[in-house]
């Protein structure tokens, strides 16, 4: 999903930059906030950036011959929600851009809507829609995880679908996809796994923490929280 | 079943999502996507021109280094995080412990 350093006209860069900055903005705000009501939040936000940043540095093998990386942003998304998610998304992206060439700072902008903010923000109310299923708390986590990440390359195409059009937007929305959609399916699904086995984890080790921070009472102790 | 047994199935599944791939399409290069996008781009409007190009790139060894040094420290944070909830956990249960010593 990173754009390369200068592969979106400045009109393009300039718009995802006004669309990400007052998001990203929100968000670090919130985590100043969040450090100082909760401080025992800490430590699971510095491991759900720590997802990011494993997972986002890992370029995968796909099915489709070539390889991808894991956006890593579902279980910041689900804990913390999409503003917060983009504020940890931001740092890993311009770690890359500025001593990776991986992605790029004029294209920051655009690869923070994608992967810090819209993939995370489908991520989060797909858990949502998930729990109104009644579905399980780690196999909710994984279809966000799953959908985050799916979600980020669609939005990437789109994005350079607007920027290069061609004969029509969907007809190049049709080409970028091409390249993204599929070879990310398996590599969603491989992190929707890890989500789901730290999700479970975490379910045992700090159960009080994870339904406060999800914002659901514990249906066996509905007294406690 | 057991939890490690449960989590030692599912990190074998990712593993096989990943492996696969090398069978199905043994001759493939696995080249990245994100530089197909941006030869689909030049594709798309042969005429474009990068407006600004990165301020350094590594050599591709110091490149190798740093995306290890990124996922390096991520991993560092969520092994701290494992080792010390389990201590936590471990803790808490003293009967459990004395047990299977």
């Amino acid at each position: 999903m990173h754009i390369m350093e200068g592969f979106l006209p400045p009109f393009w860069c300039a718009l995802w930059y006004l669309l990400s900055l007052p998001i990203v903005a929100y968000g670090a705000w919130k985590i100043s906030k969040l450090f100082k009501e909760h401080p025992e939040q800490k430590l699971v936000m510095a491991v759900s950036g720590a997802f990011i940043f494993v997972l986002s540095s890992l370029k995968l093998p796909s099915v489709t011959g070539s390889s991808s990386h894991p956006t890593g942003t579902g279980l910041s998304a689900i804990l913390f929600g999409f503003s917060v998610t983009s504020v940890l998304a931001t740092i890993v992206l311009i770690f890359q851009a500025l001593l990776l060439a991986h992605g790029g700072i004029t294209t920051l902008g655009a690869d923070v809507f994608s992967m810090g903010i819209a993939g995370p923000f489908v991520g989060y109310y797909a858990f949502k829609l998930s729990r109104k299923f009644n579905l399980a708390l780690p196999l909710s986590a994984f279809v966000a995880a799953v959908l985050a990440d799916w979600t980020t390359y669609l939005v990437t195409s789109l994005q350079l679908a607007l920027a290069f059009p061609g004969s029509g937007v969907m007809q190049a929305f049709t080409v970028f996809a091409g390249v993204f959609a599929i070879t990310q399916i398996p590599i969603a699904i491989a992190e929707g796994i890890l989500v789901w086995m730290f999700f479970d984890f975490l379910l045992k080790s700090r159960p009080k923490l994870l339904r406060q921070l999800i914002g659901e009472k514990d249906p066996a102790n509905p007294s406690m929280n | 079943m057991q939890d490690w047994q449960k989590y030692l199935l599912a990190l074998m599944v990712v593993v096989a999502i990943f492996a696969i791939p090398f069978f199905l399409n043994p001759s493939a290069k696995f080249g990245g996507a994100d530089n197909a996008g941006t030869n689909a781009i030049t594709a798309q409007q042969p005429d474009y021109k990068p407006w600004y190009t990165s301020w350094w790139t590594p050599p591709a060894e110091t490149a190798t280094m740093l995306f290890a040094l990124q996922a390096a420290i991520g991993a560092l944070i969520i092994g701290y995080f494992i080792g010390y909830e389990k201590a936590r956990m471990d803790a808490n249960e003293p009967l459990k412990k004395s047990k299977e010593n």
